[in-house]
């Protein structure tokens, strides 16, 4: 088994919402991120960056048993930065390149040096990026909401 | 006599050259680009991902580029390249109640907590060609509604309290069948039968939900509910500990309820079929649940006395791929089976007409 971390594990809710924000990052935001850190570039491949796929699974009746829906492409990267952390990634899409960008901000994220760094140029971004789209997304979709009236009869008018 | 032919090859290496030249076509016109296809022939797109069983937009656009707009071509491309990549496990169930709607309709219920979402549909256009779309078209901003959107929780849970509806069993542990590991035996689980379904061909599902309609098979259908967003997609990584997750995907939910006099195993309610499908894809993900429900019939003690609620005639006659590789491959050459049935013809027609003097047949003249 993989050792993901050394022994101070960080909380996992928090490893999970940055992980999250690596996946949906673009590789020009990571990149654009990541490329000042003089960490980032000593990183070394655990497992080379590979593409391969997740079956996605839904649920019978949206809540029942579990069925086999069909598979998406997803690439997958492990690195380990000199100091020794250890990341990890997997994204959907066949972006190998953006994998390993996304698992050596996960390791960067653990490394308290560079953890702030990671959560204001990349985390903190793409969140409010992801937030705005959605919001404005919402505010198309909301305005084909039907609005149901009663007819008014002829004695009312 | 055996003679082995060969030849050909050069007639279809200049065949695939022409078909590459042809792909093109006109040069004075601009080549198609992949996110063109994403961008703007989205639906292709999403049916080539639902029944190539490949969640990826560029693959899909990709594929429908090299089969010319042939979505089965693009389909069979798609399940080919499937096969290279290796598969890292599967995720955690898609919860399709967090979905982040972009449309959402009952027909069972006008006033429902989320309210009838009409999103970006065709439904209640007059389907007259736009003479506009032939030219540079500068479509309107979309009107928008800042207040946002309301939850919108599954419809079929609504009338829960009264026993209405029937209820989906609670989630087990037991890890579903996996069609891509292993041949279907019959009589298939309903996993299996989703499975099946969600990477069924649109049409064929279309005509057997068509069909159910009209009465080979009696159901009395209502739409429950169809959903259209994107959801979360959560994975178990081994070497993490826990779920983490990869990105979003766009998926079509439907749900109808059918009404169900009651049978020897279940008392009179409404019975339930499901459809879920990749991208937005509201005409098979409404067959599919269609399709579903009329074959649960044995399970809710029904007869089975239609085709699309005979299991082995819908789940082995539903992939696209598989058909078309059976009907197409009888273009390829048979020239030695047909030379070997000639030969019999020849003898039988020599026996029959030894047995009717009164019939001449005419004698090969070779």
């Amino acid at each position: 088994m993989t050792q993901s971390s050394p022994s101070q594990l960080p909380d996992t809710s928090a490893r999970r919402r940055a992980m999250a924000a690596f996946a949906e990052a673009t590789t020009d935001e990571l990149l654009a991120a990541l490329d000042p850190i003089e960490a980032a570039h000593g990183a070394t491949d655990l497992r080379r960056p590979e593409a391969g796929l997740v079956m996605l699974r839904g649920r019978i009746g949206g809540d029942g048993n579990a069925f086999n829906l069909g598979e998406a492409s997803v690439a997958r990267a492990s690195v380990c930065l000199a100091t020794g952390e250890v990341g990890h990634a997997y994204v959907l899409g066949r972006d190998v390149g953006k994998a390993r960008l996304a698992a050596i901000a996960d390791a960067l994220w653990q490394a308290s040096a560079t953890r702030e760094h990671i959560e204001a140029t990349i985390v903190q971004p793409v969140e409010s990026r992801l937030s705005a789209a959605r919001s404005d997304k919402a505010a198309r979709v909301a305005a084909t909401k039907v609005d149901f009236f009663t007819l008014v009869r002829g004695e009312d008018a | 006599m055996y003679v082995a032919v060969k030849g050909g090859e050069k007639a279809i290496d200049n065949a695939h050259r022409l078909l590459g030249s042809e792909r093109r076509g006109a040069r004075d016109v601009p080549e198609i680009t992949i996110a063109q296809i994403t961008e703007q022939l989205k639906l292709g797109v999403a049916r080539v991902m639902a029944e190539g069983s490949l969640y990826d937009p560029e693959i899909a656009a990709l594929a429908i580029k090299q089969a010319r707009g042939d979505l089965i071509e693009a389909i069979f491309l798609t399940r080919a390249y499937r096969t290279t990549l290796p598969r890292f496990g599967y995720s955690l169930p898609l919860e399709t109640n967090d979905m982040a709607i972009e449309r959402r309709i009952s027909a069972t219920y006008k006033d429902l907590p989320g309210g009838q979402i009409l999103g970006a549909t065709f439904d209640y256009t007059h389907r007259l060609i736009d003479f506009d779309l032939a030219g540079e078209n500068a479509p309107a901003a979309p009107h928008e509604n800042r207040q946002g959107l309301e939850p919108a929780p599954h419809v079929t849970g609504l009338l829960d309290d009264e026993g209405l509806i029937e209820q989906n069993a609670a989630p087990s542990d037991t890890p579903p069948r996996d069609l891509t590991r292993e041949p279907i035996s019959y009589p298939a689980g309903r996993d299996l039968r989703l499975q099946n379904l969600a990477r069924g061909d649109e049409g064929f599902l279309l005509s057997l939900a068509y069909s159910s309609q009209r009465g080979y098979g009696s159901s009395h259908p209502f739409v429950g509910e169809i959903r259209i967003g994107e959801v979360e997609v959560a994975f178990f990584a081994e070497e993490l500990g826990f779920a983490i997750t990869l990105g979003r995907v766009q998926l079509t939910e439907c749900e109808m309820v059918n009404q169900f006099k009651g049978s020897s195993k279940e008392p009179p309610q409404f019975t339930r079929g499901y459809g879920l499908v990749f991208g937005q894809s509201e005409r098979k993900a409404m067959s599919m649940a269609l399709v579903d429900r009329a074959l649960r019939a044995e399970e809710l003690g029904q007869d089975v006395v239609a085709p699309a609620q005979d299991q082995e005639f819908v789940l082995s006659h539903s992939d696209n791929v598989q058909a078309t590789g059976f009907v197409e491959h009888l273009k390829l050459p048979h020239y030695v089976d047909f030379q070997a049935e000639l030969g019999l013809v020849r003898q039988m027609r020599r026996e029959y007409a030894a047995t009717h003097s009164d019939v001449t047949l005419k004698e090969a003249a070779e």
